[in-house]
C-alpha cells in the first residue's frame, strides 16, 4: 500500500548502514546506527507491527545509543602499551 | 560527560525534554491494555528520560534525580510486584497470574483483571528502569565524564 515510502526509507536505510560502515569517526558511526535504528521502527510501522516499531524506537534510536556514546569516550584508537 | 564539553545549551535542551519523555512513558504503561506499548516500552521510556539528564548533566546534577544506590531496591520492587501478583492469586486458589483471584474486596471480575495487569505492568516498567539506570551507572564506573 505504501510501497513508495518504502522504497525511499529502504534507499536511506542501506545508505545509513554503508556511511556506519566505512566512516573513521565511531561517534559518526553510532550516530548513523541510531538513524538505522529509526529507520527500521518506520518500516516495522508501515509493515503493521505498530509494537515492534515502537519497542525498536525507544531500544535502538535511545537507549542503545547512549551506550555506544558511553562506550566511545571510554575507548581510544590508540592502545596504551 | 561535563570535562569534555561543558555546554549549558545541551543541559538546558535535556532539562527541558526529560519530563516530557518521563510523562509518555507513565502514559504507556498506564494505557498498556489496549493501545501499543505496555510495562518493558514505558520502562525504557523512563530509562531514556533519566539517561538523558545523566549524560548532559555530569554526576553532581544527575545525583540530585536518582542516585546510584537506589537502583538495586527499585529493581527488587518491581520484580517483587510481579510474583507478589501472581502468587497471591495462586494463594487464593486460582493459577499463577490468574487475576480474577486477587483478594480486592468489591470488585468484578473484569475489574480485578484490568487492575492485576495495570499493577503486573506498572511492576515491569520498574524494573526495566532501573535495571537500564543500573547498566549505565556500572559502565560509567563513577567517573565524572562518560
Amino acid at each position: 500500500m505504501y510501497w513508495e515510502l518504502e522504497l525511499i526509507i529502504f534507499v536511506f536505510l542501506i545508505l545509513s548502514a554503508i556511511v556506519a560502515l566505512e566512516v573513521k569517526d565511531l561517534l559518526v558511526a553510532v550516530v548513523m546506527m541510531t538513524i538505522f535504528s529509526f529507520l527500521v521502527a518506520l518500516l516495522f510501522v508501515a509493515m503493521g507491527a505498530i509494537d515492534v516499531g515502537f519497542t525498536e524506537a525507544v531500544i535502538g534510536a535511545g537507549v542503545t545509543g547512549i551506550l555506544f556514546v558511553v562506550v566511545v569516550y571510554q575507548t581510544s584508537r590508540k592502545s596504551n602499551d | 560527560m561535563r570535562s569534555k564539553f561543558d555546554s549549558p545549551i545541551v543541559l538546558l535542551g535535556s532539562r527541558l525534554l526529560a519530563p516530557y519523555i518521563m510523562l509518555f512513558g507513565w502514559y504507556v504503561i498506564i494505557h498498556g491494555h489496549y493501545s501499543p506499548g505496555g510495562g518493558f516500552q514505558g520502562g525504557a521510556l523512563l530509562a531514556a528520560s533519566v539517561l538523558l539528564i545523566r549524560i548532559s548533566g555530569g554526576r553532581v546534577i544527575s545525583r540530585l534525580q536518582i542516585q546510584e544506590f537506589a537502583t538495586t531496591p527499585l529493581a527488587i520492587v518491581g520484580v517483587v510486584l510481579y510474583f507478589g501478583t501472581g502468587l497471591v492469586a495462586m494463594i487464593m486458589g486460582g493459577n499463577f497470574l490468574d487475576y480474577a483471584y486477587l483478594p480486592i474486596p468489591g470488585m468484578e471480575a473484569d475489574w480485578l483483571r484490568y487492575t492485576g495487569m495495570l499493577i503486573i505492568e506498572v511492576g515491569i516498567g520498574l524494573a526495566v528502569m532501573a535495571i537500564l539506570i543500573m547498566i549505565y551507572d556500572n559502565m560509567v564506573k563513577g567517573e565524572d565524564h562518560a
